[in-house]
C-alpha cells in the first residue's frame, strides 16, 4: 500500500494527543508555566529535524506496537508522567479521533486539510516561541512538498492504508457518543445528508446524449438522502481557511473524556490476529525510535519539584480500576524505553542495529530477530 | 424491488479496497463462493443454495522467503474461462492463482520491484502492487500493476503451465480495474477495458497480440471500477459519477450523478442489463441499461436504492446473470449482506 502514509498518521495522531493533553492540563489546574513547558517540549520532540527526516522517508506503516511505543516516548518527552492506564486511554482517544476524521472526510485529499488543521493548532500552541515555530513551519513545507502534487487516486490509496491500520477498532468515546457521531456499538455515524465533496455533484441526475454530443434526455431519480451542493475547496497552503472542521480541537469546551472498554472485545480480537504477524521491517521502526531517543534531553525523573503526573480519568481510583479491567485483546504490548541520552546506551543500540543490518536479506529468522531486538530494548 | 436476506458471517471484516467482493456461482453443485479481502487474508465462504451449509477457508498472501506474510492483498477475483475457473489474488508482492475452491495454488508470479539501491529495506516512493483482474476470451487472464502495466497470462485448459504472454504498456498511472465481455463463445470487436487512477480508459481486442482499439481520457478523476457490456464501457469514478461510453469510438452516451462519494464497485447482470453501483456514501443503487447496438443508443433508468446504514461499501456483486440477487460488503463489516428480488 502507500509508502507515504506514516507522516500523516503521525502528525494527526500527535495533534490529537496535544489537544487531549492541553485539556487535561487545564482540567487538573497544572500551573501555566509547567503546562506550557510540557506542550513546548512535546512539540519540539515531535518536529525534531532528524526525527522528521526519518518519518518522511518512503516506508510501510509501522506496526501498532511500534507506533504506540513512539507515542509513549513522545508523551514522556517532558516533565509530565502518565500511568499505563492513562496512556492507554490517551492512545485510544487519539486513534479513534483520527479514525473518525479519516472516515468522515468528504474526499481522500481532505485528509491533508485535516492534517493542516492539526498543524494550525500546533502552530498556535507555540506561537510565542520562535525557535519551535520555525520547526513547525519547516514541517508545513515538507507536507506541502510531499503531498500537494499527489493525485486523488494516490490520496485514496493513503486513505485505504490508514483504514487498514484502523480496521476493527470500535472503542466507544464519550464525547463522540454524546455528540451522536458514534453509535453505542462503537461504529461511527455516516450521514446521508450534508454537502457533497468539492468536485462532486448532488446525486439525482441522469443525462443521455446523442452521438453528436447533444443532450437528448434528462431524468431525475430519488437519491435516498438529503444532500446539498459542495462547499468551496479548502486551502492547501501554509495559511488559509481549511473549510473542513475535521481535525480542529473538539475538546475546547471542557468535557470529561471517558472511553468504554466493554462490548469491544469481540471485534478487537479479530484485529489482533493480523497484528501478531512478525514484522520483518522492525529495523525501520527501531531507526525512528533511536532518532527519537537520541534527540532527548535527560529528564530528571525523580525531581519532585518540576515533575508531575497527569491523569486521564476523573480520579486515581478510576485510573487503577481501568488498568485492572482492560481486556487483554486491547493491550498494546508497549515496550518500555527509558528517556535517556546516555551515550553508552545509544552506542549499544547502534551496535545491535548494526548487527541486524549485516544479516542482509530477509530469511525466515529475520522476522523473529526484529522481535528480539524490540524485546532487547526493554532492558536499555 | 429487492428485500434483504440473511447475511453470511465472515471470519474477518472487509478492508476498504475497490471491488472487494467476488462471487462464483457453481450451478451443478448448487453452491456459491464468495471472497472478501481483509488486509493480508482472503476470506472464502462456500454457501449452499438451500442456506443450510456454509464452509469457510482463508488464503494468505504469499511472500517469497518469509514464513508469515505481511504483504497486503489488493484484490481477489474469480476468473471464469470456458475450460476452467481460477481464483486470482493480487498483492503488494505478486499474483497468486488458485483452483476456484482455493484448495491448490497453481501459479505464482512475483512483481518486479524497481531497481533497488544497495540499502536492504529500500522502499520506493511509488507503491508497488497488482490490482485489476479479468478473464479474457478463451484462455487469458489479465492483471494490472501499479506502474500502469497490464500483465497478460496465457492459461492452459488444465494444469499449472501458465505463462506470461504479453505486457501491455499503455497506462501511465496505477491500474484500478479491468473488465471484459464475450469470453469464449461470442466474437466482439472489443473485449477488454482497463481503467487507471487518472480515470483513463483503454479498450482492447484480445489475441496472441492484444490490440489497443481506443483510449478514453479521464479528467484526473480516478476510475475505480469498470465494466464492459454490449460494446459499452460503464465506468465509476471517485466523484461519484457513472459514465457510459461506446467502447470503440469513445462517444459519451450517458452521464449519471450517481453517488455522493467515491464509487467502489460496479457490476452488470449480462442477461438482464441490470447495473449495480456501490459507494462510500452507504448506498447501493440498481439501474437498468438498454443498449441498442443497431440504433447506437444507450438508456439508463434508475430502479432501486438500498442504504447500508453507517457503512462505507467496498464491494457489490450480482449473484447470478439475471440480477435476481446481489451481495454487498462494507469496510469494518464482518458479514456479506444479501438482497433478493421480491
Amino acid at each position: 500500500m502507500s509508502s507515504r502514509t506514516l507522516p500523516l498518521l503521525f502528525i494527526n495522531l500527535g495533534g490529537e494527543m496535544l489537544y487531549i493533553l492541553d485539556q487535561r492540563l487545564r482540567a487538573q489546574n497544572i500551573p501555566a508555566d509547567k503546562a506550557k513547558k510540557v506542550m513546548n517540549d512535546i512539540i519540539t520532540t515531535m518536529f525534531n529535524k532528524k526525527f522528521l527526516e526519518e518519518l518522511f522517508k518512503p516506508q510501510e506503516l509501522y506496526s501498532k506496537k511500534a507506533l504506540r511505543t513512539v507515542f509513549d516516548r513522545l508523551a514522556h518527552a517532558s516533565i509530565m508522567r502518565l500511568n499505563q492506564a492513562s496512556m492507554d486511554k490517551l492512545y485510544d482517544l487519539m486513534t479513534m479521533a483520527f479514525k473518525y476524521q479519516v472516515l468522515l472526510c468528504l474526499r481522500p485529499k481532505d485528509i491533508l486539510l485535516v492534517s493542516f488543521n492539526h498543524m494550525d493548532a500546533i502552530k498556535d500552541f507555540v506561537k510565542d516561541t520562535p525557535s519551535i515555530l520555525s520547526l513547525v513551519d519547516e514541517t508545513y513545507r515538507q507536507l506541502i512538498e510531499m503531498y500537494t502534487s499527489l493525485s486523488h487516486g494516490e490520496f485514496q490509496l493513503i486513505r485505504q492504508t490508514l483504514l487498514i491500520f484502523f480496521q476493527d477498532m470500535h472503542i466507544r468515546v464519550s464525547i463522540f457518543l454524546k455528540d451522536k457521531v458514534q453509535n453505542s456499538n462503537g461504529r461511527f455515524v455516516l450521514p446521508t445528508s450534508g454537502p457533497v465533496p468539492h468536485g462532486t455533484q448532488v446525486p439525482g441526475l441522469i443525462r443521455m446524449f446523442s452521438c453528436t454530443g447533444e443532450e437528448v434526455t434528462r431524468l431525475q431519480f430519488n437519491n435516498g438522502g438529503n444532500y446539498t451542493a459542495g462547499l468551496r475547496e479548502g486551502s492547501f497552503e501554509m495559511f488559509g481557511d481549511r473549510v473542513t472542521k475535521l481535525g480542529t480541537n473538539m475538546y475546547s469546551v471542557s468535557r470529561p473524556v471517558e472511553t468504554h472498554m466493554s462490548g469491544t472485545s469481540k471485534s478487537s480480537a479479530q484485529h489482533t490476529k493480523v497484528n501478531t504477524a512478525p514484522n520483518p521491517l522492525a529495523k525501520e521502526e527501531l531507526n525512528l525510535l533511536a532518532k527519537l531517543m537520541g534527540g532527548l534531553e535527560v529528564q530528571k525523573t525523580g525531581n519532585a519539584d518540576s515533575g508531575f503526573r497527569v491523569n486521564l480519568f476523573a480520579t486515581d481510583e478510576e485510573e487503577e480500576e481501568a488498568l485492572i479491567t482492560r481486556p487483554d485483546e486491547l493491550s498494546y504490548g508497549v515496550i518500555n524505553i527509558q528517556a535517556t541520552k546516555d551515550h553508552q546506551a545509544n552506542a549499544e543500540l547502534a551496535k545491535i542495529m548494526g548487527e541486524f543490518t549485516e544479516s542482509g536479506h530477509q530469511s525466515p529468522s529475520a522476522s523473529s530477530k526484529g522481535d528480539d531486538l524490540l524485546a532487547m530494548m526493554d532492558g536499555l | 424491488m429487492y428485500h434483504k436476506e440473511k447475511s453470511i458471517q465472515i471470519k474477518n471484516s472487509a478492508s476498504a479496497l475497490y471491488n472487494n467482493l467476488s462471487v462464483l456461482r457453481i450451478a451443478p453443485r448448487r453452491l456459491t463462493y464468495f471472497t472478501v479481502v481483509h488486509a493480508n487474508v482472503v476470506n472464502m465462504v462456500s454457501a449452499s443454495w438451500d442456506g443450510l451449509n456454509y464452509s469457510h477457508r482463508q488464503l494468505q498472501s504469499k511472500e517469497p522467503n518469509v514464513a508469515t506474510s505481511t504483504s497486503l492483498i489488493m484484490q481477489a477475483a474469480f476468473c471464469v474461462l470456458p475450460s476452467r475457473e481460477l481464483l486470482v489474488i493480487t498483492s503488494q508482492k505478486g499474483i497468486q492463482m488458485y483452483e476456484s475452491d482455493g484448495s491448490i495454488m497453481v501459479y505464482w508470479h512475483a512483481l518486479d520491484t524497481p531497481e533497488t539501491p544497495s540499502e536492504v529495506n529500500y522502499v520506493p516512493a511509488q507503491a508497488v502492487f497488482a490490482r485489476g483482474i479479468s478473464a479474457v476470451w478463451e484462455n487469458y487472464i489479465c492483471v494490472g500493476v501499479s506502474s500502469g502495466s497490464i500483465l497478460v497470462f496465457d492459461v492452459p485448459s488444465k494444469g499449472s503451465n501458465i505463462t506470461l504472454s504479453e505486457v501491455l504498456e499503455e497506462h501511465k498511472e496505477s491500474i484500478t480495474d479491468i473488465a471484459s465481455e464475450c469470453s469464449g463463445s461470442q466474437q466482439c470487436i472489443a473485449d477488454l477495458v482497463s481503467a487507471d487512477d487518472g480515470g483513463n480508459l483503454c479498450v482492447w481486442k484480445s489475441g496472441e497480440e492484444f490490440q489497443l482499439l481506443n483510449k478514453i481520457p479521464g479528467f484526473d478523476m480516478s476510475c475505480s471500477s469498470v465494466k464492459l457490456w454490449k460494446g459499452t464501457v460503464v465506468a465509476g469514478y471517485g466523484t461519484g459519477q457513472i459514465r457510459l461510453y461506446e467502447a470503440v469510438t469513445g462517444i459519451l452516451h450517458a452521464e449519471v450523478n450517481a453517488h455522493a462519494r467515491w464509487i467502489y464497485s460496479l457490476d452488470i447482470a449480462p442477461f438482464s442489463g441490470l447495473l449495480l453501483s456501490a459507494a462510500e456514501d452507504s448506498l447501493v443503487r440498481v439501474w437498468h441499461l438498454t443498449v441498442s447496438q443497431e440504433t447506437n443508443s444507450v438508456e439508463v433508468a434508475h430502479l432501486h436504492n438500498e442504504c447500508v446504514t453507517d457503512t462505507q461499501i467496498c464491494g457489490a456483486r450480482f449473484c447470478d446473470g439475471d440480477g435476481y440477487a446481489f451481495a454487498v460488503t462494507g469496510y469494518d463489516l464482518s458479514e456479506i449482506i444479501r438482497y433478493t428480488q421480491t
